[in-house]
């Protein structure tokens, strides 16, 4: 999405401004997603999984931090 | 399905949006953190009952959603943010410009009802179709569309129209009719 170029015209008012809120509604979540996995819940889901499972799995997915669940 | 380890990797690489979407309905940062971490336990608790190949944060943002419904109104008072406690919990503040704006904003997000704000989020933020946002929040499809657009038109009634008044227009006029100070 561009935000450069707004128009000035009346027509495009109401675009322009629902464009802005796209904007600032994205800008303020992405703020967080970017903030990424704090290490509380990293903590919290690796002492679930050690009570949970005794059995040793391999684990050969230990980036999660790489993905971001289909977001762009 | 059993917790196998790519199921536990694809739950905590939910973890940032859950947050994401846990503090723009709540608008409380650390009440978010709480809401994310009882979903994850619920999460793992109902593990079984997760269809493989469903859409897993589809499915974590139901469980986070119901969570906070379950208990907003016995807390809704004493969650209220008035004091921006919510833009303590940034890392990156907005730069200083934009601070007005952000708190303008969040303010304004604040005022919609409920099943407004978290279907705009949904839709608008956390990039869910509407017919998953539907299913997020139990209700029709068409229901979601209607709930975006009035939340939608709300949010420019109060950032751009009342919101001149409120805030001066100098900023919030010029930044609409001209286009913008860049």
């Amino acid at each position: 999405m561009k935000d450069a170029k707004p128009p000035t015209n009346k027509g495009g008012l109401n675009a322009e401004i629902q464009s802005r809120i796209g904007h600032q509604l994205r800008a303020m979540y992405d703020d967080v997603v970017r903030q990424g996995v704090p290490d509380r819940f990293a903590e919290l889901i690796r002492k679930l999984d050690a009570s949970e499972s005794t059995s040793p799995q391999v684990n050969n997915a230990g980036d999660f931090s790489a993905k971001n669940d289909g977001r762009d | 399905m059993p917790l196998t380890n790519q199921l536990r990797d694809d739950i905590l690489a939910s973890v940032p949006n859950l947050r994401a979407f846990a503090i723009s309905l709540s608008g409380n940062g650390d009440r978010a953190d709480d809401l994310v971490q009882e979903t994850l336990l619920r999460a793992l608790a109902n593990i079984d009952s997760f269809q493989p190949g469903s859409n897993l944060p589809a499915w974590l943002f139901t469980i986070l959603r119901n969570l906070f419904r379950s208990d907003y109104r016995k807390r809704r008072r004493e969650v209220e943010d008035a004091d921006g406690s919510y833009a303590k919990t940034l890392k990156s503040q907005p730069s200083q410009n934009s601070h007005l704006e952000f708190e303008e904003f969040r303010a304004a997000l604040d005022k919609l009802p409920q099943d407004q704000r978290e279907a705009l989020i949904l839709v608008g933020a956390s990039g869910f179709s509407y017919e998953d946002a539907a299913a997020i929040c139990g209700c029709a499809v068409g229901t979601i569309k209607s709930r975006v657009n009035r939340a939608r038109s709300k949010l420019s009634a109060l950032l751009y129209v009342e919101g001149a008044d409120d805030f001066g227009p100098d900023d919030t006029v010029r930044a609409v009719i001209g286009g913008g100070g860049r």
